[in-house]
């Protein structure tokens, strides 16, 4: 088990014929995804690399069955490929694309409303259940199958905190990357109910950063509604105030959404927090002891 | 991106939003004769700088006759402004607003922000205008209204009202807010703004409604459709680093330190940020190259870490992903190679073609320590700049 996707999980590229998704339809497929296809308007009926072409998101789906989509379209066009994706009946998208601009993912976001259709990101990595199913840009090796789920609103930093599991040999159920925008399809909380429902999770990572209050929401969630342990990490101590870092939501604006502010709120409800990037994987084993791990391991 | 105040006045204009008569004048003698030409006086002189708290530092002044507005533009254009929000360096003032001043009977507050809770842009108001918000919001927050907005509907003429009602405006004042505050609506999503404060929103003794004072902040995933807002962009405003930092896609901001990071990912970028000063170090920036970066980009990042004098050592700290590790190793090599390495350097690489990069590092014959992990080299270069004394 393990959430969202699976080794039967059908997924179409959006925006295969460019050079970004046709790379990581193709890194996703050496990963044994079931990658059936994608779709370029005005391209439709050829073949990129034994990837069949279709010229709309419905005609992909009626033709190979597809439930998963991952998008790879440039930002002007990104909202756009989202309600193609949602219209076509797609139940789980994946917007790996960064710069959207945040009105249109308002817009997106209404549009969605009540829709039977789940949108991951933007400006995401993806999500990967290792050893089933990779949907988007996270670099394959890293992971390995195991009982730990991550999500995170940071990419990169999502690999260190995979590589820090593996490299003890921790396996992970499902890595979610819910990326760093303002406004986003999945929350943290949204993954953490998923994560305590799935059997194969036995505890959970969950890397925050300044901006916003999504982390303190899902903190309240774990307290509340998790039996699962829970470990964290909020990047940004060390961010000034007023100063876009990077993401275009990683932003400390009016004295609130500082690191500080989160992690009281974190340790409050009960999540251990890392002290540092290099530790969240000690964070984790401070509170969770996996079955079976080499006890000469250490811990 | 921000503007100055004048700008978003002009942009407030198109949108019938009620501004004072005013203008931009660069030097002295213009201003005075932009006072006579808006008509009688008093006029106010407004220092134009990217940073609010303008009236305390002196950026703010009442003239009572034309040679009054000439003088105090003399003094304004060319000093330093120093606000809360400049920090100690302060501004220099290169352009002043001369606008017609107004009698004030009320100050009020009026924002628009895209609120990441409900994904809904949220008009805020309050009664107490001219003051910092986080400061109302944090003594007395039940002074703020909220209205979110329905993407599909807009703000409607019934969710102004009830903020006009509730903020005591009355009679034509009523209409003339719903007026106002559509127009504020359509300017922030005609312009995609991320932020727009009117702060304060007055009611003049004449009993009209009036913006004040505007700031606006736009989203900058979004310039790319609004070419005449890119052209109020003011170099002059920014930081030089960050500046060239973004004609190469890097996103980069300078900070107080001495330990210079290069980073791919603003996750990681900003741990990297952490763990220097967890190890007892201090970054000089945020540097991230990004996921796609050139061996061109990530060369233009390495020279722009060591222009800044501040800078004592380097950490390279690259997880892979889409980001291939002898792209980086490449770039590192290239730009020692223009620049010349004078500091300490520790890279740690990890990911795709992790050992294709590492190999070519060593292979470089530059001084180059190699880090295993990211603990490992924070605790690499914040000791190595230590032993520089």
């Amino acid at each position: 088990m393990s959430i969202l996707v699976d080794k039967n999980t059908k997924v179409i590229t959006q925006g295969i014929t460019g050079a970004t998704g046709l790379f990581h339809a193709q890194g996703a497929r050496a990963y044994n995804t079931l990658m059936v296809g994608g779709v370029t308007p005005g391209k439709g009926g050829t073949v990129i690399d034994g990837f069949p072409v279709y010229d709309t998101v419905e005609q992909a789906v009626l033709a190979t069955g597809a439930t998963a989509s991952v998008i790879y379209v440039p930002p002007i066009g990104a909202a756009d490929a989202i309600i193609e994706a949602v219209d076509a009946g797609i139940e789980l998208i994946c917007c790996i694309t960064e710069g959207v601009p945040v009105l249109d993912m308002v817009k997106v976001k209404h549009y969605m409303q009540g829709k039977k259709c789940r949108l991951i990101g933007p400006n995401c990595p993806g999500i990967i259940t290792p050893g089933a199913c990779k949907i988007g840009i996270m670099p394959a090796y890293i992971h390995k199958p195991g009982p730990v789920g991550i999500v995170s609103r940071s990419g990169t930093l999502t690999y260190e905190a995979v590589w820090q599991l593996t490299t003890r040999g921790i396996g992970q159920s499902t890595c979610v990357g819910i990326g760093g925008d303002p406004v986003n399809g999945t929350s943290f909380t949204d993954c953490l109910e998923l994560f305590e429902k799935d059997p194969q999770t036995e505890a959970v990572i969950m890397i925050g950063e300044i901006g916003g209050n999504a982390e303190e929401e899902a903190a309240r969630f774990v307290r509340d509604q998790m039996t699962k342990p829970v470990a964290a990490f909020i990047a940004g101590r060390t961010a000034p105030p007023g100063k876009r870092m990077g993401h275009a939501g990683a932003i400390i604006s009016g004295g609130k959404g500082t690191a500080a502010e989160k992690v009281a709120v974190l340790e409050a409800c009960g999540i251990s927090v890392a002290a540092s990037p290099a530790e969240m994987a000690e964070a984790l084993l401070r509170i969770y002891q996996p079955a079976g791990l080499n006890q000469a391991l250490g811990y | 991106m921000n503007i100055h105040e004048y700008q978003a006045k002009e942009i407030l204009r198109k949108y019938g939003v009620s501004v004072p008569d005013g203008h931009v004048a660069y030097n002295s003698a213009i201003a005075r004769d932009w006072a006579k030409r808006l008509g009688d006086g008093p006029w106010v002189v407004k220092a134009q700088i990217h940073a609010g708290g303008r009236g305390k530092g002196g950026g703010v002044k009442l003239a009572r006759t034309p040679d009054e507005v000439r003088n105090i533009a003399r003094e304004m254009i060319g000093m330093t402004l120093i606000t809360h929000q400049t920090g100690p360096e302060g501004k220099l003032v290169k352009r002043v607003l001369i606008e017609k001043g107004c009698n004030i009977a009320r100050e009020l507050y009026i924002s628009l922000v895209v609120d990441r809770n409900t994904s809904k842009v949220t008009i805020m108001a309050s009664t107490e205008g001219g003051m910092d918000i986080e400061e109302v919001a944090e003594r007395s927050p039940e002074k703020i209204l909220r209205e979110a907005i329905d993407p599909l509907i807009g703000l409607a003429p019934s969710q102004c009202r009830k903020l006009a009602f509730k903020l005591g405006l009355q009679g034509k004042q009523v209409g003339q807010a719903v007026t106002l505050l559509q127009g504020l609506y359509q300017a922030f999503i005609g312009s995609d703004c991320s932020q727009l404060e009117i702060n304060p929103l007055v009611v003049t003794g004449e009993g009209e409604l009036m913006a004040l004072d505007a700031k606006f902040n736009f989203d900058d995933n979004a310039l790319f459709r609004h070419r005449l807002i890119r052209d109020m962009r003011d170099y002059d405003e920014e930081d030089p680093n960050e500046i060239e930092a973004s004609q190469y896609e890097l996103s980069y901001i300078s900070l107080e330190g001495n330990i210079g990071c290069l980073v791919n990912g603003a996750g990681l970028a900003m741990a990297t940020m952490d763990i220097i000063k967890h190890c007892g170090g201090e970054p000089a920036n945020f540097l991230d190259v990004g996921g796609g970066a050139t061996i061109e980009r990530v060369t233009e990042a390495f020279k722009l870490i060591l222009s800044d004098h501040k800078v004592k050592g380097i950490l390279v700290n690259i997880f892979g992903g889409i980001m291939k590790c002898d792209v980086i190793a490449t770039g590192v090599i290239e730009a020692a190679k223009q620049v010349g390495l004078k500091v300490p350097l520790v890279v740690r690489l990890e990911g795709t073609n992790v050992e294709k990069g590492k190999q070519m590092l060593a292979e470089s014959g530059l001084n180059i320590v190699a880090a295993d992990s990211m603990a490992d080299g924070a605790e690499k270069i914040v000791r190595a700049v230590s032993d520089l004394g």
